[in-house]
């Protein structure tokens, strides 16, 4: 099907379906994400943006279609080499390891960078003990990047919730991530929070050279830092491009808003 | 529900029927009867009596403290009081019909021995009743008096008669271990009687109780913080010198104690190697395991089979050469269990591992494989171990053995839980979906779970065999992994000390009190249902469970596959 | 197409799939050594199977307990067997007061009745107990929590029945009118009176359960909660009060286990009710759990493999004693059912969102 030889785009999805039973939640989607763009799905609720994530990270066998991460088919691996492969993820509805620190969170995000095992650790071999300093480190740094500097030993749980949020996004990059999925990553904060988000992930590109895929609900997030927007409704991409066309699209409008939304834009515009 | 606002007679009529209950219930348990001859305080209160009494003092407290914060101060005395009475009432009732029916024969515990307890010491009908009546009401009324009290003063009060009461049922331990020393000898006529404590061992012990519970609540003066705010080199230094302390008191401990404590400590130390496996397994991954006894099992009959010069002699190894093959059966076990059950949810996990145990136990016992291990006339002539000529023959020589057991295991799970594989584990416990996105794989982390449990168990039997000599399969039930259980609760699931508090605790009591075997399922029964409700992290807890347990429950797991929880 | 196969399984599933046809090949071979040795008449083997559809019986209506909590609640009432003892345990002492009197020569049928009476009355206080100290404190908790405490409870309970009334093992008094072979319809048939009895009693029950969770208010209300608890309280229903009522229905369903328990083996003790306990849940799993039908249909399935068993596979396999493994068989065929077909033979009945 396809080689692999180096490809413009990080991931590529190849028509693919997902049902459960009688119920189609995804519908012969293709997108193609370039490298380092960053590249938001949207879509009303219910449209199957979280199923697809779902899909790309292996959590779902595909019912049909091939996923494909810089050249390479990762359609039906395990979630666990998935990871291995590059492509990392935070959660609609943040789920932290609630009884484990930050700090130890962040370095579960980097076992499958790790190598020590039981021997190692029993009889704590110097080489154990590097890595283990090294994922300390990067783990400690990671938390700085994110804002969370000091609060390394509190429990995830009791972080407040912007801060766990953040601390989510941490642990996805610790596994050095080529790909990184975002599920709503600005739900339930306010304005100013959100631009702070807006920004940080902006910033993701630029200072760690990763591509995010995001998907979010706030059309500013969304139309401030995408370079391309696919639309789903009803698991089926209706539009795909730059913000400023999809925008404007009455297909993704009425989706949205409903048809009576869609004639009025268009009377506007005219 | 807003119960909470109101306090009426009702509630006092509520309280009351529930301590009259438990009472009943302690009663016709068996308990009061049972340890009436346990005296604490000498000639007066006996462990009996405080049983009986002591639902009726909780339950009046309970509503004191209740009705205080609702209605007012003299109010909640009343209350009280009027709990304690009826409780009372409850208990007289029981007199009456217990004499005048022949309750014995449906209440095996009703006996004439019990209904005499129950007078009181009164000769006459009447007067036992009213003793009961008015014993309820003055215990009530205690009760609500140190609900009233400042929470230091009533902690403080309650430190010290926990003392006096532990002091006083150690007496015939104290005795048995101290007895014969010179130094002993003055010091146990202070503090006992013939039976119990003298009036002076509990004035002391009360003090020092008090004493004891005001230094630990006054801040400025706790130790642990105090050593928390030293300079980094000098907490190191008290660290290392507290416990190489405390290891030099370990490993004196035998000689100072004597065999009968030594033997005590043995099997509490058995059960701390296996608390520690089965802490790796539920503590750790989240995996409840009930039939850990099975590989306890193994180990004991591998080195039984392995060693043993009697009727079902194989290669008479020596103990040294049986241990290895002991903990390697039993990690190969523990791998075996794991296996089947790796996609199975927390309950369904539970009865699996159950089945598993008891189709060991089922094995071990019957005539098929009685001409390999026994059957149920077990393997006897397991020989003591030894290093040159030094046997460890009895039990102050196994303690050794434990001990270095002990060590070696908690070192292990100390160093396995701070590493990338504790942290897979702890991972998979709290999220096993996004720790399986995490890069962890599942399959070979539950696996090691299992088998490094399984491994501390073989290596927990194996001593216990040579520790025995002879091995029968009653040994093996359910009861065990249900202690071990218990105690990684008590103490706390997921944290290393908390399993050698709760060995003590659970395994360590029950020897010092003999009559309290009788009790001990029923015990630790209610202790499991009661941690759950009130303290689930246990008594010392892994210092990140604590939260978790007493706060709003998170969101429900997402099955993976169904269309609800797409979240789309 | 190999590596399509190796996807979608790994070497776990390899080794439990070869476990698994070990066993069946044991089973397979075992049965046809003892069949074609003929070592046991055909009467034989029909003696077994019909008390092995009493026994199952028996199963059933514990497992509807099992069931019915499982399916409301998901969880396990680990202490449910201990509801079964409670219930019988209470109704001895009342059997041999009945028997004193006289009574169960007189009028053995308002006996048994009585008894079940009392034996449901006791089994469901037990429950409802439970459920109100127990459970409901804990229903939001963690997984690990209900389970432990039920745990606890159990042993609790156990050991409550041994200090209360002992650890002795006490034996129900005889039924003289239901000695022997059933006599009906002019002729005698292959079954004993009591093994008749106790499956058409089940069969009542079962009948009556079923109709109450399918066509009764109370019992719409109860799948609605199994459904979805949220909506159900949306629409109005007291979910605590369903929930009660599904312990106190299991309860019921299980006193009348133990009556029937105790017409067929007679012997009650404090522990009695920890290994049919585990027996039953296997067959509330074995049929589907949260399912009604499957806990019957698992209940009659593993009375009859357990009791068919040991004769016909295990002492065709030449092991000696085979009786004595007939527990093994039930938790071998439990931890087989979990493996293969986890949601059982008719299928899960749960609801989509887990507790």
């Amino acid at each position: 099907m396809t080689n692999a030889m180096q490809s413009d785009y990080i991931l590529e999805t190849v028509h693919v379906t997902k049902q459960f039973g009688g119920l189609t939640a995804v519908k012969d989607l293709s997108i193609q994400v370039p490298k380092k763009s960053i590249y938001s799905v949207i879509g009303p609720n219910g449209a199957g943006k979280t199923t697809f994530f779902n899909c790309i990270t292996g959590f779902y066998k595909v019912t049909s279609g091939d996923i494909i991460l810089d050249g390479e088919s990762i359609v039906g691996l395990r979630p666990d080499i998935i990871v291995k492969k590059g492509i990392s993820r935070t959660y609609q509805n943040i789920r932290l390891f609630s009884n484990l620190t930050a700090l130890e969170n962040v370095m579960v995000g980097h076992h499958v960078r790790m190598k020590a095992g039981w021997f190692g650790a029993v009889f704590n071999t110097p080489a154990t003990r590097r890595e283990e300093a090294e994922t300390r480190k990067l783990a400690m740094e990671l938390l700085e990047f994110v804002g969370l500097k000091g609060f390394e030993h509190e429990l995830a749980t009791n972080l407040p919730y912007g801060m766990q949020r953040r601390l989510e996004i941490a642990r996805a990059l610790a596994s050095e991530p080529k790909l990184l999925l975002l599920d709503e990553p600005t739900a339930g904060m306010n304005p100013s929070e959100t631009e702070e988000m807006t920004a940080f992930i902006d910033n993701l590109r630029k200072e760690l050279g990763i591509t995010v895929l995001l998907i979010e609900h706030d059309m500013r997030v969304v139309m401030t830092i995408s370079d391309i927007i696919t639309v789903l409704d009803y698991g089926e991409k209706i539009a795909e491009g730059k913000p400023e066309e999809v925008r404007s699209n009455p297909r993704v409008i009425e989706a949205y808003l409903g048809r009576g939304a869609a004639t009025q834009h268009e009377a506007q515009a005219a | 529900m807003d119960k909470e606002l109101k306090f009426t007679w009702k509630d006092i009529l509520k309280y009351g029927a529930i301590g009259g209950i438990v009472s009943l219930y302690v009663i016709l348990v068996g308990m009061v009867e049972a340890f009436d001859e346990r005296y604490i305080i000498a000639e007066t209160i006996n462990l009996g009596q405080v049983t009986l009494f002591v639902p009726m003092f909780v339950l009046a407290y309970f509503a004191a403290n209740n009705a205080r914060k609702i209605k007012s101060t003299a109010f909640a005395i009343i209350a009280s009081a009027l709990v304690g009475l009826i409780s009372g009432a409850f208990v007289a009732a029981l007199l009456v019909l217990g004499t005048h029916y022949n309750l014995r024969s449906v209440f095996l515990n009703v006996s004439p021995g019990l209904l005499e307890i129950l007078h009181l010491g009164r000769e006459s009908m009447m007067a036992a009743i009213l003793a009961n009546l008015v014993i309820g009401t003055v215990v009530g009324l205690a009760a609500g008096l140190f609900a009233l009290v400042p929470h230091r003063w009533s902690n403080a009060l309650l430190t010290g008669l926990a003392f006096v009461l532990l002091m006083g049922i150690m007496q015939e331990l104290m005795s048995i271990t101290f007895g014969s020393k010179d130094w002993y000898k003055p010091i146990g006529e202070f503090i006992y009687a013939k039976k119990g404590l003298s009036w002076g061992g509990t004035a002391l012990f009360l003090v020092l109780g008090i004493l004891l519970s005001l230094w630990r609540s006054s801040p400025s003066l706790h130790p642990g913080k105090k050593v928390a705010k030293m300079p980094r080199k000098q907490r190191v230094t008290v660290q290392l010198v507290a416990w190489a302390l405390g290891l030099i008191i370990l490993l004196a401990l035998p000689r100072i104690l004597g065999s009968y404590p030594s033997e005590i400590l043995t099997t509490v130390g058995i059960y701390i190697i296996m608390g520690l496996g089965l802490n790796i397994v539920v503590g750790f991954a989240g995996l409840l395991d009930l039939g850990y006894v099975a590989f306890f099992a193994i180990g004991a009959y591998t080195v039984g089979i392995l060693t043993t010069t009697g009727k079902l002699a194989t290669l008479g190894w020596n103990f040294w050469m049986a241990l290895p093959v002991a903990i390697f059966l039993a990690m190969m076990a523990g791998v075996l269990l794991g296996i089947p059950v790796l996609k199975m949810r927390g309950d369904y996990l539970a009865i699996v591992t159950l089945g598993f145990g008891e189709i060991i136990r089922v094995l071990v016992l019957s005539d098929w494989l009685k001409p390999y291990i026994g059957g149920a006339q077990g393997i006897l002539q397991i020989p003591k171990p030894r290093i040159g000529s030094y046997v460890f023959k009895g039990p102050e020589q196994i303690y050794y053995l434990v001990l270095a057991g002990i060590l070696i295991v908690g070192y292990v799970a100390w160093r396995l839980r701070d590493a990338r594989v504790g942290r897979a584990w702890k991972a998979m416990r709290e999220d096993e979906d996004v720790a399986e996105a995490m890069g962890i794989h599942l399959v070979s982390t539950k696996l090691m779970a299992f088998a490094t449990g399984a491994a501390f168990a073989g290596l927990a039997g194996a001593i216990f065999a040579a520790k025995l000599g002879s091995i029968f399969p009653h040994s093996f039930n359910l009861i065990v992994s249900i202690n071990v259980l218990s105690l990684i609760i008590v103490g706390g699931i997921g944290s290393l000390p908390g399993v050698v508090v709760g060995a003590l605790i659970l395994v360590g009591m029950p020897e010092l009190l003999r009559e309290f075997a009788d009790f001990r399922m029923l015990f630790y029964g209610a202790l499991l249902v009661a941690m759950m409700l009130v303290k689930p992290e246990g008594f010392v807890p892994e210092k990140t469970r604590q939260r978790e347990l007493h706060e709003e429950p998170l969101e429900p797991e997402i099955a993976p596959d169904t269309p609800a929880q797409a979240e789309i | 197409m190999l590596r399509k196969f190796m996807r979608n399984h790994d070497t776990t599933d390899i080794v439990m799939w070869l476990i698994g046809f070990g066993l069946l090949a044991a089973v397979v071979y075992g049965s046809y050594v003892t069949l074609s040795s003929g070592k046991y008449a055909p009467s034989v083997w029909l003696d077994f199977f019909i008390f092995g559809l009493a026994q199952g019986s028996v199963y059933a209506l514990i497992a509807l307990g099992y069931t019915l909590v499982y399916g409301i609640l998901f969880m396990i009432n680990f202490a449910h067997g201990e509801v079964f003892t409670g219930g019988v345990f209470t109704a001895y002492f009342v059997a041999i007061a009945l028997e004193k009197a006289g009574f169960i020569e007189k009028n053995w049928v308002l006996s048994l009745l009585i008894l079940m009476a009392v034996a449901m009355t006791v089994s469901v206080i037990v429950a409802v107990l439970l459920e109100r100290i127990a459970y409901r404190p804990l229903r939001g908790a963690p997984r690990l929590v209900p389970l432990i405490t039920a745990i606890g409870a159990s042993f609790f309970l156990q050991y409550t029945y041994r200090g209360i009334y002992g650890s002795g093992v006490k034996t129900y008094p005889d039924f003289p009118a239901l000695d022997g072979k059933l006599h009906a319809f002019g002729r005698e048939w292959p079954i004993l009176t009591t093994q008749a009895l106790v499956i058409v009693v089940a069969a009542i029950m079962m009948v009556f359960l079923y109709w109450y969770v399918q066509k009764t208010k109370a019992g719409k209300a109860m799948r609605a909660v199994a459904e979805d608890k949220e909506a159900a309280a949306l629409m109005g229903i007291d979910v605590d009060r369903v929930i009660v009522n599904t312990f106190a229905l299991g309860g019921a369903m299980a006193g009348v286990a133990g009556i029937l328990y105790a017409l067929l083996f007679k012997q009650v003790n404090a522990f009695m009710g920890f290994i049919p306990g585990i027996k039953a849940f296997t067959a509330a799993v074995l049929g589907g759990i949260g399912n009604v039908p499957g806990a019957m249909l698992g209940g009659l399935f593993l009375g009859i493999f357990e009791s068919l068993g040991p004769s016909l596979f295990l002492d065709g396999l030449g092991i000696p004693s085979p009786y004595q493994l007939k527990d093994a068989i039930a938790f071998t065929m439990l931890v087989l059912v979990l493996i293969f077909r986890p949601t059982g033979i008719l299928g899960e009945r749960l609801s989509e969102k887990k507790a």
